[in-house]
């Protein structure tokens, strides 16, 4: 088997990487859609950062505060230059994928919807693209429908065509799914959201760190992902929007550096960005965001994509020949790099457990898509998922975890 | 992880001695665990002088949980109702001989929480029931 990228050079730039979890067994860390490790160079760009530059950001004047400014905004062209945004004004940073998410339910969605609309959702969505709406539709009065999925973790774009003749006004859906791998065919369903008149909102949290995104292309009016998914740290994610809507949105929350003038019983909302940035924001992580993203581009997305798309064949490849192991979605095809699974007779927390002693590093339970789990008739799964540092042998030393756990239990 | 996955769990998960449930009973309840959807319902025949006659124990979940339901109803047969309410914690991870982390030892104490809400007729199984803060 031969790689795409240098994959042995890409993980000697993880520290983490190098540690073992028990005495004498290394780390197979198989845990990258829940969140990535973080290369030196992001660690050295945060570290930096207190280390030389730090202060508040904007209005100041004195030479760190220009610093500390010069090194956020940066951060914010070069992130809008990866999701090929028009204008980096229209990159608002928050503090995850779900503040992204909730920040257009409670600007965009209060002002914009009123009891008795539609907004289409679809089945397989994590709980940060479902429970903002289901707070907004209980509180505006709010019709959600959701588009299902078959087995193999496709949307049914019939049904899909037919919920657009509700007329919803917005359209919201996972671009990859958590759990399933499935990557949803986004232009298709932002094209007909649009030919229908809906505003479409895209989770990217699984798409943006993992193969090229570019919002031109697909159309989109909002995106949320966040920077611990693509090699960042925690703490920091983005809202890219359309600059229009972005601009006839209320502010989010209140407080410094949202406005552009205040007296005693009214403000002056700032311009956009910062009219969504209340507060002092997590400066050295946009930093270390930035960092992440050089670090990325330097391999090149599309090679990611290729490396992800090999070790998951891999994996699934791997995976389908053990006997009462059940693949969630896709056994093929078009898939991001995760796999989820089921075991017969064994339950997914045990399995985690028993596979943690060799080192090896999964999420089990229902990882925040509890209605796709109903799905499938299931309490929770397991999953394996993979990224830029993922290797066929660690595949391997899953797969044998696998059977010696399999071998405890019979 | 052999101690954790001690024979005596494998073998309580996999051949459990008290599975089923019993009716008519004097007692039922039943919760879950949402985090890993560990699911339990335990039923109890008790006696007029309070003693737990029969009890038995059906739902799904991790080894972990469905184990720790077994021995805990293997050892409450013949002790009465006022003893029950006196199980703690330690008796639990006693039994079990292993020791937890956080998320698992949800998932070993979920049978008592259940027991004990049902003892005292509880409307709902809280965490202080097995000593947890």
């Amino acid at each position: 088997m031969t790689y795409f990228i240098d994959v042995d050079k890409i993980r000697e730039d993880f520290p983490i990487l190098k540690r073992e979890v028990h005495p004498g067994i290394p780390l197979v860390y198989l845990d990258s859609t829940a969140t990535t490790q973080k290369p030196e160079i992001v660690l050295a760009a945060m570290d930096n950062y207190y280390r030389l530059h730090n202060a508040n950001i904007h209005r100041g004047v004195h030479t760190l505060a220009e610093e500390a400014t010069a090194l956020y905004e940066e951060a914010r062209v070069k992130i809008a230059q990866f999701i090929h945004a028009k204008k980096s004004r229209e990159v608002i940073y928050t503090r995850s994928t779900t503040e992204s998410i909730n920040l257009v339910a409670q600007t965009w969605g209060r002002k914009n919807l009123k009891a008795g609309d539609t907004i289409i959702l679809t089945e397989m969505e994590h709980h940060s693209n479902l429970v903002p709406w289901q707070m907004l539709a209980t509180e505006l009065g709010l019709n959600l429908e959701f588009i299902p999925f078959d087995d193999n973790g496709s949307l049914d774009l019939d049904i899909y065509a037919k919920l657009l003749e509700k007329n919803p006004k917005l359209v919201a859906f996972t671009h990859m799914s958590n759990v399933l791998g499935t990557i949803n065919p986004a232009k298709e369903l932002i094209a007909n959201a649009k030919a229908a008149g809906a505003v479409t909102l895209i989770d990217g949290a699984q798409s943006v760190p993992h193969f090229p995104v570019s919002v031109i292309d697909l159309e989109a009016d909002f995106i949320a992902f966040s920077a611990h998914k693509m090699l960042g740290p925690t703490g920091i994610g983005v809202l890219w929007g359309r600059e229009v809507l972005l601009e006839n949105m209320p502010p989010y929350q209140g407080g410094g550096d949202m406005i552009k003038k205040v007296f005693l019983r009214s403000f002056v909302a700032n311009e956009i960005p910062y009219k969504f940035e209340a507060g002092t924001p997590a400066i050295a992580e946009v930093v270390g965001f930035g960092a992440a993203i050089d670090y990325l581009e330097a391999i090149g997305m599309e090679k990611i994509a290729q490396h992800e798309k090999d070790v998951v064949q891999y994996a699934l490849k791997s995976l389908a020949v053990i006997n009462g192991l059940e693949i969630l979605g896709e056994k093929q095809g078009n898939r991001g790099g995760v796999v989820s699974f089921t075991l017969d007779g064994i339950h997914p927390h045990d399995i985690a457990q028993i596979l943690d002693q060799d080192g090896v590093a999964i999420r089990a339970g229902h990882h925040c898509a509890m209605p796709l789990h109903d799905r499938y008739d299931i309490p929770a799964s397991s999953r394996a998922s993979f990224y830029v540092y993922s290797t066929f042998e660690e595949v391997d030393i899953l797969v044998r975890a696998i059977h010696k756990t399999i071998r405890m239990f019979n | 992880m052999d101690d954790l996955y001690r024979e005596v769990i494998i073998e309580h998960y996999k051949n459990p001695g008290h599975r089923g449930s019993l009716d008519p009973h004097d007692i039922s309840f039943e919760d879950e665990n949402p985090l890993c959807g560990d699911q339990i319902k335990i039923d109890l025949r008790v006696d007029e002088s309070g003693k737990i006659t029969e009890a038995a124990f059906d739902g799904h979940g991790c080894a972990i949980s469905q184990a720790s339901a077994d021995l805990l109803l293997e050892s409450v047969i013949g002790k009465t109702t006022e003893e029950i309410k006196l199980l703690t914690k330690s008796d639990i991870l006693e039994m079990l001989g292993i020791e937890l982390g956080p998320v698992r030892l949800k998932c070993a104490l979920l049978p008592l929480k259940i027991l004990k809400a049902g003892v005292y007729g509880l409307g709902e199984a809280t965490d202080d029931l097995v000593g947890e803060e």
